[in-house]
């Protein structure tokens, strides 16, 4: 498969090597050091970096600027963007700023409720859902016309990636949902946090029997526990999350002091299984807040050091 | 139908604050159904003004009456007679009621006493239900008669979305996620697999963004 962009991480999984992603969720301010300080924590263990849209709704640094700041490091962004704040002519502007300063790969999100955040008496707009927005970037790059027909200069070459959440409800349609997102065009995913191991390997069973694993590289997404009380809150707080028991029980059954290396341990443990899971393209690593922990978890799970491309 | 609900009393109590003569007008359509402004409504709400104006010593004139519909210029005339007599028209129909009155009758005051909500549907007595945001391009043949532009928190046209949990809503665990709803009946259908159509970019120029709608029949024009 030949690269059609000038992403690094499309390279990586095109070649055949287990690519590794992490994300950096910008600050509640203006400081570019909060976005540079945690680059720099991964950028030799990973091959590129997610930039969060205003994650759980709450108001950013927006993640064109925190990308623009990983660029200019050296260090490769992936742009995410949600359709809840912007209509199609600001996604399509946000997209030509990204492709202005070469950035080359962007995650099609739809987004948490507003109602979330600290902004829950505004609008949300949704002009597009994240299939669309799949639809819109390939219309954008291959066919190098906005979504109005109109031609582009200098289209933006970005490698075009989504969500997937094995988890949420119904079961039976998360499968037919990935088709319907690579129908769309999309070339990478990176899957909600895992913890439920079987449920995620019986759904990449429905991936495979449908070959789905040979048209989308799926990245597995990883987010180490901290403490119980994460743990119980992932739980029954976050929509869409499947956190088993015997994680909840194993996490308790440490002390206090110890739980963080335990959740580590698991995220780990997880990974190296995973591992072995046919149709797995790579680990995108969600340390929220916890960045220094990635080169840990990368270097144990094997994957360090990362491929030169 | 449109459903309203009642407007917090301390707010039409500052809503007619200036004024000494009050006309209550009713609706006996939409707002009679979902019990927020039809003739019984007023009836109450008329009694709760006078009452306080006594409290208060203001000494208010409160009349009531409630019209077959406040949207329609023939059941608009049948207060032309007695609208010279009140200084305002405190209106307990839909928005489109209160500003048909007030297109109609240039010189009063016209006053919502309502808050016009949705469009609707009566689940139970005392319970109503979003079911149409009136996009003027209906996509219901594609999602076996459900509605995921109003019934879906972020109006996602192929969902459902990744917040979707054990069948509920992620903003609220009441609320039912319409795509279970979308899917489930799919499947009732025996036409599950079309839930891979595609939904296409909509063209969202029939609705709200694509300013004020109007629609113009020939065929029943006179
Ligand atoms: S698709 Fe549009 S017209 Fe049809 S029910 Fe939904 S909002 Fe109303
Ligand atoms: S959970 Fe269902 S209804 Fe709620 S926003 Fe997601 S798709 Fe829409």
């Amino acid at each position: 498969m030949k690269p059609l962009t000038p992403s690094r991480l499309e390279k990586i999984l095109k070649l055949g090597h287990v690519a590794v992603t992490s994300e950096c969720g910008p600050p509640r301010g203006s400081d570019p050091m909060a976005v540079i300080s945690k680059g720099e924590l991964i950028r030799n263990h990973v091959d590129a970096v997610n930039i969060t849209d205003n994650q759980t709704s709450m108001t950013r640094m927006c993640s064109l600027a925190a990308c623009i700041h990983l660029k200019k490091l050296g260090i490769e962004p992936v742009l995410q963007m949600v359709t809840r704040d912007r209509n199609r002519i600001a996604i399509q502007s946000d997209i030509l700023g990204a492709a202005s300063f070469d950035i080359n790969n962007i995650l099609c999100l739809t987004g948490d409720h507003q109602s979330f955040g600290d902004s829950a008496q505004g609008q949300n707009v949704h002009d597009l859902d994240s299939m669309q927005l799949i639809q819109t970037v390939r219309m954008m790059r291959d066919r190098g016309r906005f979504l109005g027909g109109d031609e582009i200069k200098r289209p933006p070459a970005m490698f075009v990636g989504a969500a997937a959440n094995p988890f949420a409800d119904p079961f039976e349609i998360r499968v037919p949902r990935l088709a319907k997102k690579v129908a769309c065009g999309v070339e990478f995913i990176q899957t909600q946090c895992i913890y439920n191991l079987e449920k995620f390997e019986l759904w990449m069973e429905g991936v495979r029997e449908r070959g789905l694993d040979e048209r989308v590289f799926i990245m597995a997404g990883m987010t180490p526990m901290k403490s119980v009380g994460m743990a119980k809150f992932m739980k029954n707080r976050v929509p869409g999350m499947d956190v088993p028991d015997e994680i909840i029980k194993r996490l308790a059954g440490v002390p206090k002091e110890h739980q963080a290396q335990e959740g580590l341990d698991i995220c780990i443990e997880a990974i190296q299984r995973l591992k072995a899971c046919k149709g797995v393209s790579g680990f995108h690593i969600m340390a929220i807040e916890w960045e220094e922990k990635v080169p840990e978890i990368v270097e144990r799970s094997g994957l360090y050091p990362r491929p030169e491309v | 139908m449109i459903i309203a609900d009642k407007k917090p009393i301390e707010e039409i109590i500052e809503e007619i604050k200036g004024f000494q003569r009050i006309l209550v007008l009713g609706c006996n359509e939409c707002v009679t159904v979902c019990e927020a402004g039809g003739k019984k409504e007023v009836e109450v709400l008329a009694s709760l003004l006078r009452m306080h104006s006594i409290k208060e010593g203001e000494k208010k004139t409160i009349d009531e009456r409630t019209l077959e519909r406040q949207c329609d210029h023939e059941y608009i005339e049948e207060v032309r007679d007695i609208i010279d007599q009140y200084d305002a028209v405190l209106s307990l129909a839909c928005g489109v009621g209160v500003q048909f009155m007030a297109e109609k009758y240039k010189t009063t005051p016209v006053l919502p006493g309502v808050n016009t909500c949705f469009l609707g549907a009566t689940e139970q007595r005392g319970v109503w239900t979003e079911r149409c945001q009136a996009c003027g391009s209906c996509v219901l043949a594609a999602t076996a008669g459900i509605c995921p532009i109003s019934r879906c928190a972020k109006r996602v046209m192929n969902g459902p979305c990744g917040g979707s949990t054990k069948g509920k809503c992620e903003i609220n665990p009441e609320l039912d996620c319409v795509w279970q709803l979308i899917i489930d009946r799919l499947k009732a259908l025996g036409r599950l697999d079309d839930y891979e159509i595609v939904a296409p970019i909509k063209d969202w120029s029939t609705e709200r963004a694509g300013g004020p709608r109007k629609v113009t029949r020939e065929d029943v024009q006179v």
